[in-house]
């Protein structure tokens, strides 16, 4: 009973930080139609922010992950993305690429390929013991903290003016220009929000594992894209269910799998990728308008 | 034309997408308060003429001036705010978007949100239907509703100019009577229309003046009355047609 418990806390967990990860790629696609590959490295840099920043107090630490985050993410938007607003999808496409590959690199040439043990808020590792079970506080929290962030992203989207502009942006971009949207100010809100998802992803991600590395967010996004596109591409609750799927699907087939199978649950997973494709090619969740771009 | 100054003026507009010449070097004036119609074949550069003016297309030639303004070049995004509304082809409703949320929108360039709010609550009343399924997915509407919806999220803007695109389009005959009863309301708020249409006998009704287009040139313009009695009229409108036939197209 402990074990399945155990099992499930921690499947829930490591789904939710897919979900925030799937979450930030799925609002650039809403608004772009680009896949942004290199929110993997807003992840990664906002982890060597928190290196950093290590001994200064905590709040400095995950402000100054989440500020460095907000402004690469609008840096590359701006860099990067904006001049080729009216490109298609594949330049986008490449460009995201670049852009991965150029802050992976810099990284590599500024602070090395290596490993870096970063001991970030390790209070969080010990056990609590919830209803005689035993279960690691980081998961809980990992648990809350997306359910504050999904909570308060859908508040965003539904109840303010910017938010309502991104929805009808995602569905009839030219439309919603027409009416007096601004194409500039929904582009960077949703990366800004992709900086902010990106951020608390890193930080969960850390306290977990206690390394930094230049390659942990790419690992990251690439499970978490397999989600938003099993999930729908283009809609958010998609991308976010798609996201936990993968993640808890992953956990569980450890758990599950007879020993000698889970060195290949990644496999399992991605056959049950290729079935919801084969089945449900617009996704779990499909996009309500799917309308080209600009 | 009822003001000396027109409130929107075309001179000499070029639309060309690529080798394809859309339209080609136009004059058009609408003056404050008038209702004037565009109305052609399929093809013969209506949209494309309108697409200009709202800025969604970029002239490769020529000049628009609203209120004695020039249009030209400034982001698609803005034009709105000069006091034009589009209701477009298709009428692009947000379809995930619930009924209000696609006024609210409508209303975007606004900040007196109070006044908003009253006039959403004024097309509820206009649009019975409208307000009954206020907090419905926009795209859960009727062709006809979505029409109502179109036009009352374009004058959401309060703008000067009010653009239709084909609003009848795909409609049942009856619900293109109410559209068109609509322009004279709209009409009487002091709004000036431009109208484009294959529908020309509808238009006659509604219009002050008319343009006729084809292959991307005006054939005839003058009062409705005037072209609804004139014998080049089906000629200058089937003009391009029958070109097309003489040339195999």
């Amino acid at each position: 009973m402990e074990r399945l418990v155990q099992t499930l806390v921690d499947a829930v967990s490591v789904g939710s930080l897919y979900a925030l990860t799937a979450l930030g790629i799925g609002l650039i696609f809403g608004v772009m139609r680009l896949i942004n590959f290199a929110h993997g490295e807003l992840i990664t840099i906002a982890a060597y922010t928190l290196l950093a920043l290590f001994g200064q107090p905590i709040p400095v630490m995950l402000f100054g992950a989440i500020a460095v985050a907000i402004v690469l993410a609008l840096l590359t938007e701006r860099v990067a993305f904006r001049p080729l607003r009216n490109a298609d999808p594949t330049t986008l496409l490449i460009s995201s690429f670049a852009v991965s590959f150029f802050l992976q690199k810099l990284l590599i040439l500024v602070v090395g390929s290596r490993l870096k043990g970063l001991d970030f808020l390790p209070e969080l590792g010990r056990q609590i013991e919830f209803a005689g079970i035993r279960l690691q506080m980081l998961q809980i929290v990992t648990i809350l903290v997306s359910i504050v962030i999904v909570t308060a992203l859908t508040w965003f989207l539904q109840a303010t003016r910017l938010g309502l502009h991104m929805r009808a942006a995602a569905e009839d971009f030219r439309m919603a220009r027409v009416l007096g949207v601004r194409a500039n100010n929904v582009i960077a809100m949703a990366f800004a929000l992709s900086g902010i998802l990106a951020a608390a992803v890193s930080c969960l991600i850390v306290v977990q594992t206690g390394v930094v590395q230049p390659r942990m967010g790419v690992q990251l996004v690439i499970i978490a894209f397999v989600g938003t596109v099993i999930g729908g591409l283009g809609s958010l609750s998609g991308a976010a269910l798609g996201g936990f799927l993968v993640g808890a699907a992953s956990i569980l087939l450890q758990a599950l799998l007879p020993p000698d199978l889970r060195a290949f649950r990644e496999a399992f997973v991605f056959i049950a990728v290729a079935l919801v494709l084969l089945f449900r090619p617009q996704g779990l969740i499909p996009a309500p308008g799917l309308k080209e771009r600009i | 034309m009822s003001a000396s100054v027109p409130l929107l003026a075309i001179s000499g507009l070029v639309v060309r997408y690529g080798a394809v010449v859309a339209v080609r070097g136009v004059d058009l004036q609408v003056g404050e308060g008038e209702v004037v119609s565009i109305v052609g074949p399929n093809g013969a550069g209506k949209t494309s003429l309108i697409s200009a003016v709202a800025g969604l297309v970029t002239p490769a030639e020529g000049t628009i001036t609203f209120a004695g303004k020039p249009l030209g070049g400034i982001p698609l995004e803005d034009v709105v705010a000069q006091g034009i509304a589009l209701v477009p082809e298709g009428r692009h409703i947000f379809a995930s978007l619930t009924v209000t949320e696609n006024m609210m929108l409508g209303a975007t360039i606004r900040r007196d949100a109070q006044a908003v709010a009253a006039d959403v609550d004024r097309f509820f009343a206009m649009f019975p239907i409208l307000g009954e399924r206020r907090h419905r997915p926009a795209g859960h509407l009727s062709g006809g509703e979505q029409q109502q919806l179109a036009i009352a999220r374009a004058l959401l803007s309060r703008p000067r100019l009010l653009m239709l695109d084909e609003p009848s389009l795909g409609l049942a005959p009856t619900l293109v009577d109410q559209v068109y009863t609509l322009f004279k309301t709209i009409r009487d708020q002091g709004v000036t229309i431009l109208l484009v249409e294959q529908n020309a006998e509808r238009v006659f009704a509604v219009s002050d003046r008319v343009y006729v287009i084809s292959g991307g040139e005006f054939g005839l313009s003058g009062s409705a009355g005037e072209i609804k009695s004139d014998p080049r009229f089906d000629a200058a409108y089937f003009g391009v047609r029958m070109r097309e036939a003489a040339s195999g197209l």
